[in-house]
């Protein structure tokens, strides 16, 4: 079997963020970088398909300017075996993104896409999906459990009520949840190793795909700041003010 | 033209959601409501204030044949809308790829006609965008918008469709419980990893049984396996805008606060009077958990607080 992954890179999860004074976005200038958490979990489920001798090739695409090679050979050295660039320096929305990853998947012909099931930077949650319709593939978003079964995959969903084992023919798209397995960090020697694995840099307007945007972002804002409030010295302190809140609380 | 609504499901019952999301979508024209399920479901959706049509279909729980159900009625409106819940995520973006549209996704706030306000960086930031395409894909957080009223009376319709999946359900694991459920919920008591246990817990599930409160967790109580999944309160889990948030023992990592900004009011209860979560919350009672909980329980229980 051969998997491909798409890995994001974006602002590292564990930085504050700061909105421009400007509105015009988010700060991203001399800020830490990194994979997307959740595209982590996807790069280590191809692994780990691959050393149960599920899989045989695993590789690696990702969208963005050249500093995205970073995440690429992060993906290399968890195991990966090569890497696709696809080099652009604009913002690209999801839709497009979706568009190029098909015509990725158009040429390498994998049976398992693999993706993160959001990007902590925008957080939209769309493109797994999306490809998954632009290639007329099943889809298991949310994936928390995933067992290969012959040709076919039964994947356990992280959803509202619970979770929920669905079946799917391959190919498919599965995108991973946070609990589906705990991503390796790559041993030094692995590092070096990913250096000398093969990576293809594509310019974006090599695939032909029209990269306008549909939206228009107005603005951006932060959010509303909460006050720091008062501390109590006793339970029945706070009980009091529990039951006056309760009691005053409009019916619906 | 006008909007065609996914209603909200949960176990074939229609959610309290819908009734939300339907308020939202009503500020952008006429709703039609799409209940893939059973008929009792799609009677209650008529009942939703601002309603014009209910279409009934046969039950769907999958992303394709949902998707292609939504893309065969799609050329009748100009608004395509869903929840912002794991439903509507797995299949709105499905659908607006089908249809070459850019969605809007997790709106919580509707500015106009076609602009709308959805948070990004786990809540950290605002994004207000315009979509000038001629139909919409969008999906909204529920906890953001008050329900509509009912006492509706919409015609139901019956479609008759045939729903084909290439994937097929095996089985739900729900987490059995008469909680209230967290999203729509008006008050809720969340336990952090501090909690230590599932034994825990109880303590935290206690407090909420006697306030009438949904139950939450961060994501490290959930990880730990002291909690439920469905239970998680975060930019990954569930997204809550109750109007009381009573937080015990959670020190507030980002991907937290970033699922509960929407509270009207936060308390917080926690050992350390420096924890990012105490700093933001509007009545913080410093202590250990262990000694607190149950003696606000019976306080609580004393006072006779009515829900």
């Amino acid at each position: 079997m051969k998997i491909l992954v798409a890995v994001k890179r974006v602002v590292d999860h564990n930085v504050r963020i700061r909105v421009r004074p400007d509105g015009s976005g988010v700060e991203t200038n001399g800020v830490r970088m990194s994979m997307n958490p959740f595209c982590k979990h996807a790069v280590e489920a191809a692994v780990q398909l691959a050393e149960a001798g599920a899989a045989d090739e695993i590789v690696i695409v990702s969208i963005g300017p050249k500093q995205s090679n970073d995440v690429i050979l992060t993906a290399l050295a968890m195991g990966a075996h090569r890497g696709i660039l696809v080099e652009a320096d604009q913002p690209l929305e999801t839709l497009v993104i979706a568009k190029l990853l098909a015509k990725v998947v158009e040429e390498e012909q994998p049976d398992l896409v693999l993706l993160g099931k959001q990007a902590v930077d925008d957080d939209s949650n769309h493109v797994g999906q999306m490809l998954a319709a632009l290639t007329n593939r099943p889809q298991a978003t949310f994936a928390s459990e995933i067992k290969l079964d012959g040709h076919a995959l039964e994947v356990t969903r992280e959803v509202d009520s619970g979770r929920e084992t669905i079946a799917l023919p391959l190919p498919a798209i599965v995108t991973a949840d946070l609990r589906l397995n705990t991503p390796r960090n790559a041993a030094l020697p692995m590092v070096m190793k990913a250096r000398s694995k093969p990576l293809a840099v594509r310019p974006v307007a090599e695939f032909g795909v029209d990269l306008s945007p549909r939206l228009t972002v107005e603005k951006v804002s932060p959010p509303p700041e909460r006050a720091a409030g008062v501390t109590v010295n006793s339970v029945a302190e706070l009980a009091a003010i529990i039951a006056t809140d309760v009691n005053e609380m409009e019916a619906i | 033209m006008g909007v065609l609504l996914l209603a909200e499901l949960d176990n074939g019952a229609l959610s309290a959601s819908t009734a939300r999301i339907a308020a939202a979508a009503a500020q952008l024209g006429p709703v039609d409501i799409l209940v893939p399920g059973p008929r009792a479901a799609a009677d209650q959706a008529a009942t939703i204030a601002g309603v014009a049509k209910v279409l009934h279909a046969k039950e769907a729980l999958l992303a394709d044949g949902l998707a292609d159900l939504l893309a065969s009625l799609a050329e009748g409106y100009n608004v395509i809308a869903a929840s912002a819940s794991t439903t509507g995520k797995d299949v709105m973006p499905r659908l607006a790829a089908k249809l070459d549209i850019q969605p809007v996704t997790d709106i919580v706030a509707v500015e106009g006609a076609n602009r709308f306000v959805r948070p990004i960086y786990a809540g950290n930031a605002l994004e207000t965008v315009t979509d000038p395409q001629q139909k919409h894909v969008l999906t909204f957080r529920a906890s953001a918008f008050r329900p509509a009223a009912s006492g509706n009376a919409a015609p139901v319709e019956t479609l008759d469709t045939e729903i084909a999946s290439a994937a097929r359900f095996i089985a739900a694991h729900r987490t059995q419980s008469d909680i209230p459920d967290l999203s729509t919920a008006q008050i809720v008591v969340g336990g952090g990893v501090s909690v230590g246990s599932a034994e825990g817990f109880k303590l935290v599930e206690a407090l909420g049984k006697t306030l009438g409160a949904a139950v939450g967790a961060t994501r490290a109580a959930v990880d730990a396996g002291y909690a439920p999944n469905d239970w998680q309160v975060g930019q990954t889990g569930k997204i809550i805008a109750p109007d009381l948030y009573i937080a015990v023992g959670i020190s507030g990592a980002l991907q937290h606060l970033a699922g509960i900004q929407g509270a009207k009011k936060i308390i917080a209860i926690n050992t350390d009077p420096e924890a990012p979560l105490v700093k933001i919350a509007d009545v913080a009672l410093i202590g250990d958990l262990f000694e607190i909980l149950p003696q606000l329980t019976a306080e609580l229980e004393k006072s006779g607080v009515k829900r």
